[in-house]
């Protein structure tokens, strides 16, 4: 099956330092940095950049003194390597920067300021991320007895798998059981703190560009499918799993249920031909949760698929292999979104320094989550569709 | 922090992060204040709203108002917390989803018993607390304690 997408690749990706501070960084300066670090890695002069795409791509039209030169200044993950991927199948653009980093934005008395967006419906009841997502937990665990046990390996094999990477903010913390994560202090029930993402500080980018300039790249890597799925704002109403207000739609707990099988049809690619899941980690629920609604397993046996061993090194479906947000980095602002896609990739060009999956011809990566009611879906492909 | 003696649900404090009602949600706001939970509810086709929608999302028409709850439910989700996102929250809370009679949800927290009695289908009913001089806050209850 033919499509637009299936002439633009990722030929550049580049994560900066992570660390929980990076003193002298704002978001603005670690996005340029990532941003940079991408170019070299494709071997692209920034000159030949006509597009940016991300919160700070009008920082960078400037500061890499690219006028005139097209911006999109999206603060959004998968979409806006979408976008990027819109401007070059339409032939807008031929070289697109993709760029995020948060940095200087984290105190140490209040939760990150993304998890507490000012709401009048949930302000007064104390919401935050942690409790939004467990909300979703709970009923899972209700319909089909899934338990903090299975959440709690989901957590230890994403956070052994950063362990063991140089690369990540929490390198060097483990190896992790389920038991260390079931003692770790109880944060919002059913998650304990290992159970959650960390928050931490650096950039990430990543270029696109169209077949014609990609057939130069031996290590160029391939968009298959994307789509996306949204209920409504993140964190401002009450997260109901079974809130299904399309007729004969999916349920919100079921977020990304519909854009992974628009994604699969777009790859003309199903759950069987993926090789290695980046799947987005705020809790480690989540991992259970699309390991079914991706059609990875059917409803109810998510947690049990995690229990066989599944979804570690050496499994079918290894997933988040770097680490993902509860180890490798959560800069927060679209970067821990990109590092998904970033880390795809590599696996696909069988250059990740750890976790790297033998062979691996088709990767999914996801953003988002049930718990802030939207979820992006993205394959990618090491060879040319 | 062990759950073994855990303490009866009460009341955030004043202090804490409070709602800023917007234009639309006044009826809300001031059904509260007069011990009184309403719900946005389309006057043309009867929908809900999980908040004070413009439009209503079943039928599409500018009818949304507000209609009287009853005030009692069922817990259909809940999560305790035991590390607060902001310092003047005071740990466990339990905030929930409670699924009115009316057939539609509403996000709360939970009070008047301790974290570990929390089930699902746990009959609650709605009581309101004064969170500062103008915010009333709609909390459930066990029904009847």
């Amino acid at each position: 099956m033919s499509h637009p997408f299936h002439d633009v690749a990722i030929v550049g990706v580049h994560n900066t330092p992570q660390a929980r501070r990076l003193p002298g960084h704002d978001s603005s300066s670690i996005a340029l940095q990532a941003g940079l670090g991408a170019l070299h890695d494709a071997g692209i002069p920034a000159a030949d950049v006509d597009g940016v795409v991300g919160t700070a791509a009008a920082d960078a039209v400037l500061e890499l003194g690219l006028g005139p030169c097209t911006r999109r200044p999206s603060g959004l993950g998968i979409p806006s390597i979408v976008d990027a991927a819109m401007l070059i199948a339409s032939k807008q653009c031929r070289v697109v920067l993709v760029l995020a980093g948060g940095a200087g934005l984290l105190t140490d008395t209040v939760a990150a300021p993304w998890t507490t967006p000012p709401n009048e419906l949930v302000a007064g009841f104390g919401l935050f991320t942690a409790a939004e997502f467990a909300l979703m937990a709970r009923r899972h665990m209700l319909d089909y007895g899934t338990t903090e046990h299975q959440l709690a390996t989901a957590a230890a094999v994403i956070r052994t798998n950063g362990h063991h990477n140089p690369e990540a903010v929490y390198h060097g913390r483990g190896p992790f059981t389920a038991e260390d994560v079931l003692d770790s202090p109880m944060i919002a029930e059913p998650f304990h703190l290992l159970d959650c993402a960390t928050t931490s500080e650096g950039g990430c980018a990543l270029v696109l560009t169209g077949a014609d300039r990609a057939l130069d790249h031996d290590d160029a890597v391939w968009i298959l499918g994307c789509a996306s799925d949204s209920y409504g704002p993140a964190y401002t109403v009450a997260p109901v799993w079974d809130y299904t207000p399309r007729q004969g739609g999916e349920p919100a707990g079921r977020v990304g249920a519909h854009a992974a099988a628009a994604a699969f049809a777009m790859a003309g690619l199903g759950p069987q031909d993926v090789d290695v899941a980046e799947f987005y980690d705020p809790f480690s629920f989540e991992i259970i949760r699309q390991l079914e609604a991706y059609g990875f397993c059917r409803p109810g046996e998510g947690g049990p698929m995690v229990e066989s061993g599944a979804i570690g090194p050496g499994g079918s479906l290894p997933v988040t292999t770097d680490g993902g947000t509860m180890s490798y980095s959560h800069p927060g602002v679209a970067a821990q979104q990109f590092q998904r896609v970033a880390r795809a990739v590599r696996q696909l060009r069988g250059d990740c320094p750890t976790a790297q999956v033998d062979g691996a011809e088709v990767a999914l990566c996801s953003n988002g989550g049930s718990g802030a009611l939207f979820a992006d879906v993205m394959l990618l492909g090491s060879s040319r569709p | 922090m062990s759950t073994a003696h855990t303490p009866v649900l009460v009341p955030q404090p004043t202090g804490i992060p409070l709602p800023v009602p917007s234009g639309r949600s006044q009826p809300f706001w001031e059904g509260c204040r007069k011990g009184r939970l309403v719900l946005p509810t389309c006057s043309n086709c009867g929908a809900r709203a999980l908040r004070a929608f413009a439009v209503c999302s079943a039928c599409h028409q500018t009818t949304l108002g507000w209609e009287p709850s009853g005030g009692r439910g069922s817990l259909y989700s809940w999560t305790v917390v035991w590390r607060p996102p902001h310092p003047a929250l005071v740990v466990p809370y339990a905030p929930a989803v409670i699924a009115l009679d009316e057939g539609w949800w509403f996000l709360s927290a939970v009070v008047g018993c301790a974290p570990d009695t929390l089930h699902e289908g746990m009959a609650l009913e709605v009581a309101f607390h004064p969170a500062s001089e103008t915010i009333d806050l709609p909390y459930f209850h066990p029904l009847g304690g």
